[in-house]
Formats: C-alpha cells, structure tokens, sequence
C-alpha cells in the first residue's frame, strides 16, 4: 500500500582492489543512473567517471572503495559517487585538478577530465588518511 | 573473456565484446601482434561498438596496440565508437591520438582498402 | 468529576503525537472504501476534472487516498512528491489544471478531518491532540502535491521548448556523407551540448564522412563553448568524420587560440560556400565551376 520510491535512499559500495572491480564498479554505477532516469549519454559519463576514479584506487593506493548513492535535492535527482582510499595522498591538490585546454595537466590523475563532467567535485588528500574524491551528477 | 579476431583477406578483425576488463585488453594486444606475424595482415579492424565505456586506460591500450601493429607493418582503425562514448571520451580529456578511426566495419574497410591502394600506387 | 478529567487529561498528556497519528492513521484505512466514495461524489460535485472521466477519477482516487494515508503514516514526503509527479505527467496532457489538483487534494483533506471530528467528538481534549497531528501533515502533503503538479508542468513545458529548440537548428545532409550544421545565435552550454549530441547522432545516421560547422552566425564565444566546440570537433573525429569550420571570425579565432587550440590543426575555412566544395573535395566529388555546366548543356542543345 505504501508507495515508498525504492531508489530514494538507493546506495551501493564496491570494495575495488584489484582492476575487475573498476568494470564491477562502473556497471553498477550505470545501472543505478539508469534507474534514476539519467539519458544513456548521461549515464556513459557516470560510468566512464567511476571507472577513471576507481582506477586512481588500484593504481596510486593499491585499494579502497566506490559508494554510489542517490541523492535528491528537492527538485531534482542525482548520483554521488565517493571514491575513498587510504593511500599515500595527492602532494599538490591544485596541480592535481587545473584543467587546461591540453589533457596533459592533472598528474596523470584523470581528475580535471572528471571535473569537468560532473556538477560538483569535492577532493581531501592526504599522507595519513589517505584521498577522498565525492562527486556529484545532477539528472537533466 | 577473449576477443574474437576473424581473419578477412589481408585484414584482421577484433571484436570486442562489452565489460572488457584490463586484462582482455592486453592479451588482444599480444594476440594481434601474434596473427598480424602469421598471416603478413595489412590491417587491423578493432570494433569497439559493445563498449559502453572508454577509460582512459583502455583508450592508452587502443593507442599502444596501433603503435605497435604500425611496427609490424600494418594499419589499426578503430572502429564503433558510440555516440555517448565519443562525448565522454572528449569530455574527459580522452584521445585516441594518431590513432585512425573510422564509424563502423564498412567504413573501416573501406578506408583500408584507400590506404592500401594508395601505398601501393606510391611503389 | 474533577479527579476523572484530572485522570483524562494526565492520559492524554502520555499519549504521544505518534501515537496519535498512528490512531488516526489506523482509523482513515479501516474507512477507507466510505471515505474514498465520500471524497470521489465531492469532487464530481465541485465539477473539478471535468476533463476526466467518473470511472477514471474514481481510479485514480484510489491510489492518491493511499499515498496520502502513506505520507500521513510515515511522515515523509518523498514519495508522495514522486508519485504527484508521475500523476500530473498523466493527467496534464488530459488539460486538468493547477487549481484543479490543489482542489481535490484540499476536498480530502476536509473529508478526512470531518471524518476525525466524527469520531473524537465526545472528547474536545483527545480531538485537538488528533488535530495538532493532523493539520500539519495534511498542509504539508497539500504543498507537497500542488509543488508536484507544477513541477511537472514546468518540465513538460522545458521539454516543449527543447523541441522547438531542436527544430531550429537543424543538421542538414545536403549530400552523400556530408552534413551541414548551421549554428546561429547565441549557444549557451546546455544548447551547446544539444548540438553536439545531434551531430554525433546525425554522423551515425547518415554514415557521414564529412561535417561542415557554420558559425558564421554565432556572434561570439566565450571559452566554455569554445571547448564545446573543439570537443565536437574531436568526439566526430572518433567517429570517422572530418569536421571543416567554417564562417570563423577573427575574435572567435582568437578566443580559441587563448583556451591554447593549435587553429593549424584545425580545419578551418573562410566561408560556408569554400567549407562544402572543400568537402566535397575530401569526399572525391569532381567539382564543377558552374559557368562549365552551362557551357556544356547549351553545346549539347546545339548539337540536338
């Protein structure tokens, strides 16, 4: 009788250690962005986000973990992405993130690329706890 | 999950099937290096149409394994690319640099053949 | 007399707020079929959703009593908001109005109320407790289902105008494997993404080998759509086709130069007419100056 959306509080966490787990991670993401009602363009830009992120986990910190949640903030819905690991951190966090127009500046990080696809972007780094990148997609 | 290659004349053609993980990639690239040898290909076809993501280290793969084909002697055109895809490719800073595209089999052999008939008309 | 109103009210003080609405939440589904028939023969006679049938109404009141009694149960409001989304989806394109959502919402709201006072009408005490539970909540789903309705009709009209959006800006395939896309005006991103989609789309649909961009029209650019634009240029590029600029005026080149675009490796022609017979040429079309053509058909006339 109650209609409670399923996917209003809809979370996951994918431990990634190892690369099969990028693949795990981004398939998931996507399928939950679909369920949410983003395009399949949009969906391909969670995705490929999630899959550069996790991919940072392997290979800077050996292990971590993706947590994709749905979010809403009244009047539209997203998706958050965390990806989270207790690596030995990002030295020069600006460095890390200045996108120019060549797609060599980032470190080799792939985060200005993510940057400039998602609506927020939220980066803590460092030696002790390790790298904390949130990202947030707003649905059109 | 291995990837299909076929064999057409002078060409090779990889499929790729969807969730392709690091490691499939890489074994394609020593599987084609290996079969461009036997067989004296003139080309490689990669389709990469089931592909619903292109990261940044695949797109590296793609661009290693046509560095590397080119060594051996033959073209790589990568064909396939989705429409979503392209757009998150460029988004993310992406490039199949160097690399020849082309949109789907047909035109990738086609461009083949151009290329061909081209190299030839220069000897 | 006094020490039992003593007792009633000290009684009344424990029972919570929680407790209460769970009480009436309890009562509104155990009357349910009565109250919903109540509210359905008030809402014909109000003559609201005239554009709705009395078999329909009577469907749809089902499941609005239930998400109402729902949202009244657990105190959220979510899902209410998402299901008053997806009615309105329903219904606006039947014509039903905003003041016709927000009228059947508040007529339950009353059928509900009258059904409560029905019921702890021997005890004032007990019946402003219900009530301090239920005005509230039954505000808040009033608001939360008209905020629904207009919601989904804003993004109904939002879809409207990017439909007219898309009609004016049209990817023309003016030949075999060549496209032509003529942007005019001003592009903000969210436009600027549009096109990019559709071209994208457009060289897959018309196997395209070669697109011809005209900004000619385009006034000015600031550097985000300048990206915009150079990513087009590459995402086509994945796609097998060359992109030719054309109609580049001096500030827009400049623009690009400043986001650090190497314009010599972009494909730029001066206007729209040199862009297509540039196209042509990378296509293998023989192009014929026209004063050619003429000759040769009126030599063949004389010939006749």
């Amino acid at each position: 009788m109650t209609e409670q959306n399923p996917l209003d509080d809809a979370e996951f966490c994918v431990p990634v250690a190892s690369v099969n787990d990028i693949v795990t991670a981004r398939m998931q993401g996507r399928v939950l962005a679909e369920q949410l009602g983003f395009s399949t363009g949009e969906a391909t830009l969670v995705a490929t986000a999630i899959s550069e992120l996790a991919r940072n986990i392997v290979q800077y910190a050996g292990s971590g973990d993706i947590i994709v949640r749905s979010v809403t903030n009244g009047t539209k819905r997203g998706i958050v992405v965390v990806a989270r690991d207790r690596g030995p951190g990002i030295g020069d966090l600006k460095l890390a993130v200045r996108s120019g127009y060549s797609t060599s500046g980032g470190l080799g990080l792939g985060l200005p690329g993510v940057r400039r696809i998602v609506d927020d972007f939220q980066i803590v780094s460092d030696r002790q706890a390790g790298t904390t990148v949130t990202v947030t997609k707003w649905r059109s | 999950m291995s990837v299909p290659i076929l064999k057409q004349a002078q060409y090779l053609i990889a499929t790729i099937q969807s969730a392709l993980s690091d490691e499939d990639l890489l074994a394609l690239q020593t599987a084609l290096v290996e079969k461009v040898g036997k067989y004296r290909s003139r080309g490689v076809i990669v389709d990469v149409t089931a592909l619903d993501v292109l990261d940044s280290f695949a797109s590296r793969t793609l661009r290693d394994i046509a560095h590397i084909i080119r060594l051996r002697g033959a073209e790589t055109v990568i064909v396939g690319v989705q429409p979503e895809v392209a757009f998150a490719m460029v988004q993310l800073g992406i490039t199949l640099e160097k690399v020849s595209t082309a949109l789907d089999l047909e035109e990738g052999l086609a461009y083949l053949d151009k290329r061909l008939q081209h190299a030839r008309a220069e000897h | 007399m006094k020490s039992m109103l003593e007792r009633e009210v000290a009684l009344s003080d424990d029972v919570s707020t929680a407790e209460l609405l769970r009480e009436l939440v309890e009562h509104l589904r155990q009357h349910r079929t009565e109250l919903r028939e109540e509210w359905a023969r008030r809402i014909t006679e109000a003559k609201v959703l005239t554009a709705m049938t009395d078999a329909e109404i009577f469907a749809e009141a089902t499941s609005v009593y239930d998400n109402y009694v729902a949202a009244l149960a657990t105190g959220t409001f979510e899902a209410l908001q998402t299901y008053s989304r997806n009615l309105s989806e329903r219904i606006i394109p039947r014509g039903v109005e905003t003041h016709e959502v927000v009228g059947i919402v508040l007529l339950l709201r009353d059928v509900l109320a009258r059904s409560l006072f029905a019921k702890y009408q021997t005890d004032f005490q007990v019946l402003n407790r219900i009530l301090d539970a239920y005005e509230p909540a039954a505000n808040r789903i009033a608001n939360t289902v008209a905020v629904g309705f207009v919601q989904e009709r804003e993004r109904i009209i939002r879809q409207q105008q990017e439909a007219i959006r898309e009609l004016s800006t049209p990817v023309l395939q003016v030949r075999e494997r060549l496209l032509i896309l003529p942007i005019i005006g001003v592009i903000d991103p969210q436009r600027a993404r549009q096109l990019t989609e559709q071209l994208l789309h457009g060289i897959r649909a018309n196997r395209a080998r070669v697109v011809v961009i005209d900004i000619t029209g385009v006034a000015a650019m600031d550097s985000h759509v300048a990206n915009h634009l150079v990513q087009t240029v590459e995402a086509s590029r994945l796609l097998g086709a060359t992109v030719i600029v054309t109609g580049l005026s001096p500030e827009i080149a400049q623009t690009l130069v400043k986001i650090g675009v190497d314009l010599g490796k972009m494909n730029t022609v001066g206007d729209l007419q040199g862009g297509i017979e540039e196209a042509e040429r990378l296509l293998g079309y023989k192009v014929v100056p026209t004063q050619e053509v003429q000759s040769q058909i009126s030599g063949f006339r004389e010939e006749s």
